[in-house]
């Protein structure tokens, strides 16, 4: 009798195209000129960037786009001290959900200019574009955010958004 | 299954559907979905918070997006909580789902809806994923060859031949002429048909489903409720699914045991049914569910063209109860079927049978 069988190999690899979506072109068409685009709800007025084209809590379409500018508050953080393969930051480094001035929803972003144990809630932080011959549409055009020397955000201006 | 007698009334009030086309190359699924969904709830006369239960249908191997049904829900808008459940699955299932927690009584109204693009994937290789891991995927069948084996079985036990495949195909384009959000559409004879190039013999071009994307939704509603919200709702007098053995190799692929099944459990036997929607991707594949669900010459099958006019996989099947409810809702029918399918070669089988009239008498 052969040998059984006893573990089988069956590799599958399957390729996709994203589609981003009206929205998010949007955004990103933003990005390439260093230009954060959010959209604002019809009805409940909240404002999301980037947006996704409907608001999540009405289930309407978002069809008034907003400008937004480069300044914002942290609402929360982590500091990463773990090395891990494709690491492309020195640790420890801040990864930070930054919620821009008259945005209704955070995103995550990378903190520098600060050491790694100065960061906190409120801390009130601008944008770093990249060169303006380096915009694309990418989240990579934001190199990072840095604190704008501004006194931190009181804790009920954020509080909704943790 | 319980008694007809025993069950709630319960019963399609409202349907839409996108256009269904080749590729959505602009919109993502929440903003193909958020139109349908509008549309749904408009023509019911309700809003998200009338909704008692969400279900809803998709396979994130299409987009290979994970948990992209949780965002989907972004088109719905389901603050505050909601009572909402998935699943990975046509959105026929998903309905079946939704007609189980009507009956059991809790909750009056429910949304269900699918949504699936093909497009931004490989459509062939995804749906190999579907097989056995072991003995069958590895080998990387299309669901194409699967498919021309179970037309070439038919061949083989003399039950069609390609000229009968031509025509279901010819009928079926013939009726999408009148179907505004049918994909594919024509007036060709069988002849002409049969001039087409074989993708895998015997399957030539024209018996093959489009590769659609796509997004579809219902209201069902119980009792009283159903009244309320349509003039003339499409009661589900009968609802049931119903599974082949996994390996086809088991399979006698030219009939289909498990849709006999079903329309058994869904109670069609002896009804004048005016007008089958049949979910059959590939032509030949119509001529088995006939057999199965015993149709005569006197009901119309797939006046919207069917899944040869337009197959968004996971909504195919959704759109199937949602066009049959349609021709009871406008009057077109009082009795009608409608039969949705998954897996290869019709592995898995669901028949719902629709009335103008609730309970068993409707048939």
């Amino acid at each position: 009798m052969s040998e059984p069988v006893t573990m089988l190999s069956t590799p599958i690899r399957i390729e996709y195209e994203f589609t981003a979506g009206l929205a998010q072109s949007r955004f990103l068409k933003g990005m390439s000129e260093g230009r954060f685009l959010g959209q604002r709800c019809p009805r409940c007025a909240k404002v999301y960037v980037p947006p996704r084209g409907s608001c999540p809590t009405d289930g309407v379409p978002t069809t008034d786009e907003v400008e937004l500018g480069n300044i914002g508050t942290v609402t929360t953080y982590c500091v990463v001290n773990v090395p891990f393969q494709g690491q492309s930051i020195e640790i420890p480094y801040i990864c930070a959900q930054i919620l821009l001035d008259g945005a209704n929803i955070a995103f995550m972003g990378l903190i520098q200019e600060l050491p790694a144990d100065q960061v906190r809630m409120g801390l009130r932080v601008e944008a770093v574009w990249v060169e303006r011959s380096e915009l694309g549409p990418t989240m990579a055009s934001v190199k990072y955010f840095r604190p704008n020397g501004e006194p931190d955000a009181d804790y009920s201006t954020f509080s909704e958004y943790l | 299954m319980t008694a007809p007698g025993a069950r709630r009334p319960v019963a399609v009030v409202s349907f839409a559907q996108s256009p269904q086309v080749r590729q959505e190359d602009r919109r993502n699924e929440v903003e193909v979905l958020m139109p349908v969904v509008q549309e749904v709830f408009a023509d019911a006369g309700i809003t998200k918070d009338d909704i008692g239960f969400v279900c809803s249908g998709s396979s994130d191997y299409l987009v290979g997006a994970p948990f992209s049904f949780v965002m989907a829900l972004d088109a719905v808008g389901v603050w505050p909580p909601m009572r909402e459940s998935h699943v990975e699955m046509d959105g026929a299932w998903a309905l079946y789902e939704a007609w189980t927690m009507l009956q059991a009584g809790d909750v009056d109204t429910a949304l269900v809806y699918s949504f699936g693009r093909s497009s931004p994937g490989q459509l062939a290789r995804v749906l190999t994923l579907q097989l056995d891991p072991y003995y069958m995927a590895p080998l990387w069948p299309d669901p194409v060859a699967l498919a021309a084996l179970q037309a070439r079985a038919m061949i083989d036990a003399g039950l069609a031949d390609e000229a009968d495949f031509a025509a279901v195909a010819a009928r079926s384009r013939r009726h999408a002429m009148a179907n505004a959000n049918a994909q594919v559409s024509g007036d060709h004879n069988v002849e002409e048909l049969l001039g087409d190039d074989y993708v895998v013999a015997p399957l030539r071009r024209h018996a093959l489903p489009p590769i659609t994307d796509g997004a579809a939704a219902i209201v069902l509603a119980a009792g009283d409720r159903a009244n309320e919200l349509c003039s003339r709702p499409a009661w589900i007098t009968g609802i049931d699914h119903r599974i082949e053995a996994h390996a086809l190799g088991a399979r006698d692929l030219t009939s289909s045991p498990s849709t006999r099944r079903a329309a058994q459990g869904a109670g069609i036997e002896g009804a004048r049914v005016q007008v089958a929607e049949l979910h059959a991707p590939f032509a030949h594949q119509e001529l088995i569910l006939r057999a199965a669900l015993d149709l005569g010459p006197d009901t119309s099958v797939n006046p919207s063209g069917g899944a040869l006019a337009a197959n968004a996989v996971m909504v195919a099947g959704l759109i199937r109860i949602g066009e049959a409810a349609a021709r009871v809702m406008d009057g077109t029918a009082e009795v009608a079927v409608a039969h949705a399918t998954s897996g290869p070669c019709l592995q898995q089988n669901l028949v719902c049978a629709l009335a103008s009239s609730p309970g068993p008498g409707g048939l």
